[in-house]
């Protein structure tokens, strides 16, 4: 449900500034949500120094850099570092993206980092992802066959594969779902335009026989159409991907049963 | 509540089966109205601007007073179930429920009254 306000123990206060980097000078300040469920206190932006002409050209490089040589206690997901595992996903300088892939130079001024928005936090800049790994199980993300024909591999022509293309890329950092309003408010009846943007790709593969039963699972004024075409999380997609128009083509396909 | 998993919170009470049809209602309707609103404003506008009696003499002829309903009608559809989403995304449980009652019935109400209104002046 919509919220205008956060709980009170949510409120976000100022936290502590580390020191500038002796020496340096060409510094850059890092303002950095911290929470840590442990101390029982409220979450608080840590405001970090790093001299620039010591420190990689990604935030993540940045956030290792603190992590490493500053504050240990930073907590953070990461582990590709180059947009492949979806794990660094945070809110950078208001925008949901892949920390390993979010170049420093693209963020102007002070560098404000939160974790994902709208979701519950398990500490610092690590969202619980639960839910959203639950929604994109549910839409059942994988080939489902009916009949026992070939025995050997499924073929699928050139032009089937195609379709997939824009779609199995997805890497599933969850920055589209945590962009979309309509996520934020009905996240516990909305699939959201990750796990959609995934049922798409399965139900438009060539080899997949469950079509009709995918159709009618998202068939639903919640799970599908909570999506009002906002289209934040084409804007946000790190891998320049278009889950709005994966859910659009996923209406007409339901259109196109009705009409 | 709280002891439930992660997949029975995100399969839910399953599909509701409908919504294909709000959508493809929407559609024509937005369409209908982008056709009948300008048509009728053009109409309503000169009828305005031309004296009470000549008002009544253009609302009373049959394409005016049955565009006008049409425009009543579908309008007030459109305006219930537009609105009746943005109530299911902003509010939950009862407090939607009673919202959403409460909008159908006005959006009713609205319809019969200005039927009436159109029906007096029309005939």
């Amino acid at each position: 449900m919509v919220q205008f306000t956060l709980p009170k123990n949510s409120k976000i206060r100022t936290g502590k500034t580390w020191p500038k980097p002796t020496g340096a000078t060409n510094v850059r300040a890092f303002k950095i949500y911290r929470w840590n469920p442990e101390d029982g206190e409220n979450p608080r932006i840590d405001t970090y120094h790093l001299d620039m002409d010591k420190c990689g050209p990604m935030v993540l490089d940045a956030l290792i850099k603190i992590k490493n040589e500053v504050d240990p206690t930073l907590t953070f997901r990461r582990s590709c570092r180059e947009g492949i595992c979806g794990s660094c996903a945070m809110n950078i300088g208001g925008i949901n993206t892949l920390a390993c892939i979010y170049g420093l130079d693209e963020v102007k001024g002070d560098v404000k980092i939160y974790p994902l928005p709208h979701m519950p936090v398990v500490k610092d800049l690590i969202p619980d992802l639960n839910l959203f790994y639950a929604q994109h199980a549910s839409i059942m993300p994988w080939l489902e066959t009916k009949t026992n024909r070939p025995e050997k591999e499924w073929k699928q022509s050139i032009e089937d594969r195609k379709k997939l293309d824009g779609l199995y890329e997805c890497v599933m950092c969850a920055s589209c779902s945590t962009a979309c309003p309509s996520y934020w408010w009905n996240s516990d009846r909305y699939l959201g335009p990750a796990a959609l943007l995934h049922a798409y790709r399965w139900i438009i593969d060539s080899r997949d026989e469950a079509t009709p039963e995918r159709l009618d699972a998202l068939e639903d004024p919640f799970k599908l159409y909570r999506c009002h075409t906002i289209m934040n999380c084409t804007k946000t997609c790190p891998k320049g991907l278009n889950p709005a128009k994966s859910i659009a083509e996923i209406k007409k396909m339901l259109l196109n049963r009705h009409v | 509540m709280h002891y439930q998993t992660d997949r029975k919170r995100a399969v839910g009470k399953g599909s509701a089966h409908s919504g294909a049809e709000h959508h493809w209602f929407m559609i024509v309707s937005s369409v209908a109205l982008a056709c009948m609103i300008p048509t009728w404003i053009y109409i309503f506008g000169n009828a305005l601007g031309s004296g009470y009696e000549a008002s009544l003499a253009t609302m009373s002829r049959p394409f005016p007073a049955i565009l006008t309903a049409l425009v009543l009608i579908v309008g007030m559809l459109h305006f219930n179930k537009g609105g009746r989403v943005m109530i299911e995304d902003y509010t939950q449980g009862t407090t939607r429920k009673l919202l959403i009652m409460a909008y159908t019935g006005f959006s009713y109400v609205m319809i019969a009254c200005g039927l009436f209104a159109l029906v007096k002046i029309a005939l």
